[in-house]
């Protein structure tokens, strides 16, 4: 077996979700090569040559990859799949994007959101919102695959790989970057953190997310939001926790005035702890929480900030 | 121009899904079935365009059963022009539905196509990046908007982070996030309406595409049940039991 990763970058920085991909990749099992593409990205390939179980860095750092557009990606990849039994990436916005181009120009299917390995074919994957657990078998020749990073712990980094750079430069006429306005923070990334605190509409409106600042400051935790929430205006759409936001598993969720719609719990339910404060006692919330608080937020907030 | 959506029928998005008891699949017997909601959005991305000016005919395409031109009809009701039905009972996987789907945009020359980004049922999100990738077209994911200017689109996408801004060649494909627009609700007149409005059915060995998947479902589970919770009566016990109990403090 021959396992390509591709790595995920952060404003050209190894992210760490890479870290966790290339667990998922241990656990298949193999050779593991890690794709580093993008512009000026050596910083990035020498940070992955450090992960653990690597046997080789390939970095394909090139103008045309910058942005890590889906179309040059997706050539890129198809360029390099043929050395390969499993391609990898994380499910982030990327991975998503970019990975499903490589499966059907190969010809193959894509299994997305994979949270388990079972083998080196079988694999499980979340569906339905994660109400249910698919187990699901490929006999393509390739595997492709997008990896859930919660459902993996982090390999270390305490190896030393080889970084060898890709000579393919493909041609991209047909897309073009534009512009990019990240959300600036000093918290922690919301995928990573070991603390999440949540707030949904029982905020009432945006400038009350501050209540939450303090609480977050002091636990270290990363500050997310109900789908609610975001269509309210409250808070920017990249702190969604669901279905159709990001995956959180924290050692502690917090969930703030969020009832617990199924969209919701799909994004958060695999969290060790979680605590629900919610003035409504029916609310689905209270269903997986492990710790429930009935109360008006605007009151336990400030005392909760005061206590901890 | 003509615009192409892409719609699928899923169990409604409401509904608490039961798993079988053989755990061969999810059971589908009497439950309420829907458009899926990234769907909605993008037939209203389109119809959008089509009041605008912009599109000249909006062409909606479905691939499943029978009961799939409920959905098309919807699509219909909601300002589609005609629709396509690509009937199978079978099981089909993304790569299937992108293969079908590039053959309909061979066949109708659509200058852009719009998808949602993924189905609230297998959760994939493939089928509109495989699309691109099968038609040579570039892609624009996760969109929150769209702005067609000339022989460009400028999609705005939703990325881990923040949004980032693409401009794409004109034919493009288009997938939708929530966050595009609002979709209406049908008006009465206008569902009764769709009921005339063309509707072609079509098989997937009409257009010579195999729908057979190597992969294959082994088995379905519930997941992991949480295990019941306490409700804790103040601010003072919810730290103790954190700090001392679950230790996560």
């Amino acid at each position: 077996m021959s396992i390509l990763v591709l790595a995920d970058l952060h404003e050209g920085q190894l992210a760490g979700a890479t870290a966790h991909v290339v667990a998922a990749a241990k656990a298949i099992g193999g050779d593991i090569d890690v794709l580093v593409a993008g512009e000026g990205v050596q910083a990035a390939a020498d940070a992955a040559a450090k992960l653990d179980g690597v046997s080789k860095v390939r970095i394909a750092d090139n103008a045309v990859y910058a942005h890590q557009l889906a179309e040059p990606m997706g050539a890129l990849l198809v360029e390099l799949a043929g050395d390969y039994t499993h391609v990898l990436a994380s499910a982030s916005t990327t991975g998503k994007n970019v990975l499903p181009r490589l499966a059907a120009l190969k010809d193959v299917s894509q299994l997305s959101d994979v949270i388990g390995v079972e083998s080196a074919d079988t694999f499980l994957r979340p569906i339905y919102a994660g109400n249910a657990i698919a187990t699901v078998k490929s006999d393509d020749a390739l595997k492709v695959m997008t990896v859930r990073t919660t459902a993996f712990d982090a390999v270390e980094s305490a190896g030393s790989a080889a970084v060898e750079a890709v000579e393919v430069v493909v041609e991209n006429g047909q897309s073009s970057f534009i512009k990019q306005e990240l959300a600036q923070s000093d918290r922690p990334e919301l995928g990573g953190a070991k603390v999440v605190v949540s707030g949904g509409r029982g905020m009432g409106n945006g400038e009350n997310f501050k209540l939450l600042d303090g609480i977050a400051d002091k636990l270290g935790a990363a500050i997310g939001a109900s789908r609610a929430a975001v269509d309210a205006g409250f808070v920017p759409n990249d702190m969604q926790v669901g279905q159709t936001g990001k995956i959180v598993a924290p050692e502690l969720y917090i969930a703030v005035g969020i009832s617990g719609a199924i969209q919701h719990l799909a994004g958060m339910k695999d969290s060790k702890v979680i605590v629900a404060i919610n003035k409504d006692e029916e609310a689905p919330i209270f269903q997986v929480a492990d710790y429930g608080l009935v109360g008006d937020l605007f009151d336990i907030l400030p005392e909760l900030e005061s206590k901890l | 121009m003509k615009v192409l959506v892409a719609v699928k029928r899923v169990i409604d998005y409401n509904v608490k899904i039961r798993v079988k008891a053989d755990n061969s699949d999810v059971d589908l017997t009497n439950v309420k079935m829907a458009m899926n909601p990234f769907c909605e959005i993008a037939v209203e991305e389109a119809v959008r365009l089509k009041e605008k000016g912009v599109a000249t005919e909006v062409v909606a395409v479905t691939v499943g059963p029978k009961a799939a031109q409920e959905q098309l009809r919807t699509a219909l009701a909601l300002g589609a022009d005609r629709a396509i039905h690509i009937e199978t009972d079978e099981r089909v996987e993304s790569l299937a539905v992108a293969k079908l789907l590039a053959k309909v945009v061979d066949e109708e020359q659509p200058g852009l196509v719009i998808l949602g980004k993924q189905a609230i049922d297998t959760d994939n999100n493939q089928t509109g990046q495989m699309l691109a990738a099968l038609t040579n077209l570039p892609q624009g994911t996760f969109a929150s908007e769209v702005a067609v200017d000339g022989d460009k689109v400028n999609v705005t996408r939703e990325i881990d982070g923040g949004l980032q801004t693409v401009a794409l060649s004109l034919p493009a494909i288009v997938t939708t996030d929530l966050r595009l627009n609002e979709p209406r609700y049908a008006k009465l007149p206008d569902i009764m309406k769709a009921k005339k409005k063309p509707l072609d059915v079509k098989t997937p060995a009409d257009y010579g595409v195999e729908v057979a998947s190597k992969v294959s479902l082994l088995k379905v589970e519930s997941p992991a049940e949480r295990k019941g919770g306490v409700k804790v009566a103040s601010v003072d016990e919810l730290i103790d039991k954190l700090k001392n109990e679950a230790k996560v403090l």
